[in-house]
């Protein structure tokens, strides 16, 4: 009996293996939604090199792997999705999909993963997509190694690389996204890790956060977006590592922070932004060991920011360290490196011997008056913050550094 | 009064001050770039070095030039020669010999460097051409100066006050009323307010030519609209320009009426 029993296990295992099945002009299966149609749960569908014409792609309910070998090309001829998906345990990689269709009231997506559980979406290829990866109230994937490539003029009827919706534990690394609306957009999304991506050249934001509590995003590249990160009405954000450049541009944020509490930003760059960093409502944020370089103005801070601590910064080179409005709210400076700091070090511990006060007159009198800005680098603003430096009346009394370092701070 | 012109020229060409003025220009633009070694930020460190400077020595040279050729202007005002000629050409030959000081002691080291090559050409020609402009009115405003007052250090002091007035009181001014009027819309109001003063002008333009006018914001973009039409860059050319006459025709009928 025992035997018997076995033998059936093992007949029952052997009909189940995975079978593969592939796709190509000359193979029996030609189309990639027939071969889908008769897969089964575990079998791995192979798409060799080749360009298909298909669009809406169904994948219900099927465990399958996806691979497509020397990026077959998906175009979809601006048709609509490419392929859209419902299953657990599912892996697509290596294919190549262009031409989404754009729309204003459908978010026709490459790839549209929706209802899933522990995907893999890897080393694809999308180019001139309207949404790249659309993933909708999913949990556990990960999307690595992607190249997300379109040309995106208009905010209004362009889509994100990668966007998140009420979905998480999605792990999103080394990805490539330019071009796009948005690069990488989480709404809704949770316990998430954003590491090691470049987002370049998008029209938005390189990353965007929305109502996107509990996530990381480390390691990544955001260089030349219209802003390089809003993090907007989220919590416990950690954002560690990351280089923020070339947000260039008369409305441009390397980072931009609304309505955020309880966040860390610790070893990032901020290089070469019109504006590093814009606060606004923002509560119990420590900015620490990040260094601000060359930017117009290293940090704004709008107002109804409490508890925010700076420590530890390198502020390098900004034509404003800090821009202030409104009270200061406990919020602190403290063992700051500033390359304006004029003091001296007598006892020679590292710290200067002069408390350091980052706000200069001007950019709060630009605060005030926002026309003032035409005055930038004229002679009488220079004898004006000059004067201001060795006796200060109108910056704000508490905004000051009492420990600022005599060197740059090395993390 | 091209023969003036000359003479007032060579004279100045012998003398040591355009040398200096010369070699400070080369010296600056030599220790710039290679300390530097970023163009466009060169570029900037310049800009605030012309605007203050420029006007500064300007005035300063054209007063001094005046009081110290009065002698050979007397001489010549006893020849069978034009009133307006003799001064124009001295004015001439103070302007043109320090414009030719800022451009080539400015332009060597940067063309050594290598600026035909670099995309900052079009912000240096800029810089240049209101760095001669900004000559070209302030020795005639200087001019101007020593003509109406005989005292030589009451002109010195009419001189740099005039050049304090349009450097740093007027900018001290201007902001007072941005600040007091803070509650009306400003754009046209600093947009009048800065094509009025050369200094102001100048720094506005090569401001616009370079990457921090990202930083002017909103009323940086009313700015470089209004500057980058054509209609803006006639009306900005023509008010440098008008400075530049003004002053000039002023000379033409004090001299004319003057008794020396």
């Amino acid at each position: 009996m025992r035997r018997w029993m076995l033998l059936l296990f093992i007949l029952s295992v052997l009909s189940t293996q995975a079978r593969e099945i592939e796709v190509c002009h000359s193979c029996e299966v030609t189309s990639i939604q027939a071969a889908v149609d008769m897969a089964q749960d575990g079998d791995v569908i192979r798409i060799k090199s080749g360009t298909y014409r298909e669009h809406d792609i169904k994948i219900l309910n099927k465990s399958i792997r996806i691979i497509g070998e020397d990026y077959p090309v998906i175009d979809a001829e601006k048709k609509g999705t490419a392929f859209s998906i419902q299953a657990n345990n599912f892996t697509m990689e290596g294919l190549h999909i262009k031409n989404i269709s754009t729309s204003h009231t459908s978010e026709f997506a490459a790839i549209l993963m929706a209802h899933s559980t522990n995907f893999t979406i890897r080393n694809n290829r999308l180019e001139n997509v309207f949404f790249g990866i659309l993933i909708e109230k999913s949990t556990g994937g990960s999307i690595t190694g992607n190249r997300i490539k379109s040309k995106s003029v208009r905010q209004d009827n362009s889509g994100n690389g990668i966007h998140l919706w009420h979905s998480k534990e999605i792990k999103i690394s080394n990805n490539v996204v330019s071009g796009m609306r948005d690069g990488i957009y989480l709404e809704f999304a949770g316990e998430s890790i954003i590491s090691d991506n470049v987002c370049r050249d998008n029209l938005r934001y390189g990353l965007h956060f929305m109502f996107s509590d509990h996530n990381k995003y480390l390691d990544n590249v955001f260089e030349s977006n219209g802003a390089g990160v809003a993090v907007m009405f989220s919590k416990h954000i950690k954002m560690y590592r990351n280089v923020f450049k070339k947000s260039w541009g008369s409305a441009s944020f390397g980072l931009l922070l609304k309505e955020i509490n309880d966040a860390e930003l610790k070893h990032n760059v901020f290089e070469k932004n019109t504006i590093a960093i814009s606060a606004d409502g923002t509560n119990r944020i420590d900015y620490v060991e990040n260094d601000f370089i060359n930017n117009g103005y290293g940090i704004k801070i709008r107002g109804a920011c409490y508890k925010n601590i700076f420590t530890r910064n390198n502020f390098l080179y900004n034509s404003f360290d800090v821009a202030y409005t409104g009270r200061i709210n406990e919020n602190e400076f403290d063992r700051n490196y500033w390359s304006e700091y004029s003091g001296y070090d007598l006892n020679k511990d590292g710290i200067g011997d002069v408390a350091y006060r980052p706000v200069k007159l001007f950019s709060y009198l630009v605060t005030q008056t926002p026309e003032a800005i035409v005055l930038l680098r004229s002679m009488f603003i220079g004898l004006l913050d000059f004067s201001e430096k060795v006796s200060p009346i109108f910056t704000p009394k508490d905004l000051i550094d009492h420990h600022p370092q005599m060197k740059k701070i090395k993390w | 009064m091209f023969k003036i012109l000359k003479y007032s020229f060579f004279d100045l060409t012998r003398s040591s001050w355009s040398y200096i003025y010369f070699l400070f220009y080369l010296l600056l633009g030599i220790v710039l770039l290679f300390l530097n070694n970023d163009l466009s930020n060169a570029v900037i460190t310049l800009m605030n070095v012309i605007i203050i400077l420029v006007p500064l020595i300007g005035t300063i040279f054209g007063v001094m030039y005046f009081y110290n050729s009065r002698e050979f202007t007397e001489l010549l005002l006893a020849q069978p020669v034009k009133r307006t000629s003799i001064f124009l050409g001295q004015y001439l030959g103070v302007a043109v010999s320090l414009s030719l000081s800022l451009v080539l002691g400015l332009g060597i080291p940067f063309i050594a460097y290598g600026l035909f090559q670099s995309p900052a050409i079009w912000d240096f020609t800029m810089l240049l051409i209101t760095g001669v402009f900004l000559t070209l009115i302030f020795s005639a405003l200087a001019f101007n100066i020593a003509l109406s007052s005989e005292n030589k250090i009451k002109g010195f002091g009419y001189a740099i006050l005039m050049w304090l007035l349009l450097a740093v009181v007027y900018d001290g001014v201007f902001l007072l009323s941005l600040v007091y009027f803070q509650e009306y819309p400003l754009d046209k109001f600093s947009l009048i307010a800065t094509m009025l003063n050369p200094i102001d002008l100048s720094r506005i333009l090569i401001l616009l030519k370079l990457d921090i006018s990202a930083l002017l914001g909103y009323t940086g973009a009313v700015f470089k609209q209004f500057f980058g039409t054509s209609f803006g860059s006639v009306i900005s050319l023509s008010v440098l320009v008008l400075w530049t006459i003004l002053p000039l025709l002023n000379i033409a009928r004090i001299v004319k009426k003057k008794d020396f």
